[in-house]
């Protein structure tokens, strides 16, 4: 069951904090709605939890342990979406999945064909990505969810590009994901359809709480 | 899954996807290759037709050209990849960072440095290098354009995050490259004028050596920085 944590936790901008300090902790079988208006902070907020972004205060603790780069054993246990899906436009969809997994060091998953499929890709295993549309090159980067064995996703904006029948079948997925005990942190300034969603809102700091740098 | 995550498996796949990825851009492929046998051609226009003087200079030349055409396909290494998030789904892989990247400059050395180091000796005939030179021009450049790939990748991985990062990347990479430079043609050189050359390729192996178990980690170090800023 994955568990994260979070103490005193806020990201800095130029030294200054972008939001109050956080404090809260998440369990496997929760989806997480990080909420905020733009520039609030979302985007840095997940690409901290990845390590993918450095300047945080606070703590961030991962199975009860405190992290400050991620690990091993979280790396492996991780499915970061971005705002840049990580698709090579001249790769077919089927080459840039088994990238995906490859890079990772994981076997040629069986299952590509039949991923493709759900999100809406039937047939274009082998058509050059370039060729694509912007929500069709989206839903390449979105078919790794239903292949993936890993515990957290972490979507920034999966729903950007998507048409209404792609959102619902990925509302879906993400609640079955939740439900199998697997933890969901995203971003999105759609009202999702889900039973439940923890909203955590981010809110601009106000320039009285002081952070140590 | 019963099948563990292995280090072998995610250097396969990345070595895969890097000559797939340049099967599908020919063009720059070949561009290094072409910027080379032009530098070649005009060389014996804009200087001088006489075989003594080309012979004479013929060594510095092909491994001068060698440099810069390296150099000309060493921004894009990484850009494409920073561009479109793939360097992040790298970053994120839990196989260690290093040993991806070093596929990475493999397939450049692949495609690149070989390519290079076959056409110089044709280019050579072009340029009445003198006939003892020859063998020991592939050599040199073989083992020194492996040297020439590590350290420019050192050098796009810090410039990757820039808007306009070529000039800083040359001027990062020069001094390094100054050694291989000068220890590959000087080998050329003596070998033409019959000295022994042993010394010179000792230290470009020893170069290459060098480069290949520092440059790895240099490298995804200064990518980790370039993907968090």
């Amino acid at each position: 069951m994955p568990s994260l944590e979070f103490r005193q936790f806020t990201c800095l901008r130029d030294g200054y904090p972008l939001f109050n300090p956080l404090n809260f902790s998440l369990q496997g079988g929760e989806v997480v709605q990080i909420a905020g208006p733009n520039g609030a902070g979302k985007t840095t907020f997940l690409r901290s939890v990845c390590g993918l972004f450095d300047e945080w205060t606070g703590e961030m603790l991962w199975q009860g342990q405190p992290l400050r780069a991620p690990d091993f054993s979280m790396c492996s246990e991780l499915v970061y979406l971005g705002h840049q899906p990580g698709v090579k436009k001249s790769l077919t969809a089927q080459e840039n999945l088994r990238w995906f997994f490859g890079v990772q060091g994981l076997p040629f998953p069986g299952s590509i064909t039949s991923a493709l499929a759900e999100v809406g890709l039937a047939g274009y295993e082998d058509t050059p990505c370039h060729q694509m549309s912007a929500g069709q090159l989206r839903r390449v980067a979105l078919a790794r969810l239903y292949i993936t064995s890993a515990a957290i996703w972490i979507l920034d904006e999966p729903f950007t590009a998507i048409d209404r029948f792609g959102v619902k079948n990925l509302e879906t997925l993400i609640q079955r994901h939740a439900s199998n005990g697997g933890l969901v942190i995203l971003t999105t300034h759609q009202t999702l359809a889900l039973s439940e969603v923890r909203v955590i809102e981010l809110q601009a700091h106000s320039a009285e709480v002081a952070v140590d740098g | 899954m019963a099948d563990s995550p292995s280090l072998r498996r995610a250097f396969w796949q990345s070595l895969r996807r890097e000559l797939l990825l340049s099967y599908r851009h020919k063009g720059e492929l070949a561009n290094p290759l072409i910027f080379f046998l032009m530098v070649v051609v005009f060389t014996p226009l804009g200087i001088s037709e006489e075989p003594a003087m080309l012979a004479r200079i013929a060594p510095g030349i092909l491994w001068v050209i060698a440099l810069l055409a390296t150099l000309l396909s060493l921004d894009g290494l990484f850009r494409s990849d920073f561009d479109d998030g793939s360097l992040e789904q790298m970053v994120l892989s839990p196989q260690p960072l290093a040993c991806l990247v070093l596929t990475k400059v493999f397939a450049h050395w692949l495609l690149s440095g070989v390519p290079l180091t076959l056409l110089a000796p044709l280019l050579g005939v072009m340029l009445q290098l003198p006939s003892g030179g020859y063998g020991v021009l592939v050599i040199s450049l073989w083992v020194g354009t492996g040297s020439l790939s590590l350290i420019g990748a050192i050098g796009a991985a810090l410039t990757v995050g820039l808007r306009k990062g070529g000039l800083l990347l040359s001027l990062i990479i020069m001094p390094f490259y100054v050694p291989v430079l000068i220890f590959g043609s000087g080998a050329v050189k003596n070998a033409i004028e019959g000295f022994p050359v042993n010394a010179e390729l000792a230290i470009l192996c020893a170069m290459l050596l060098g480069w290949s178990v520092v440059a790895p980690f240099a490298i995804a170090g200064a990518l980790k920085i370039s993907v968090r800023a």
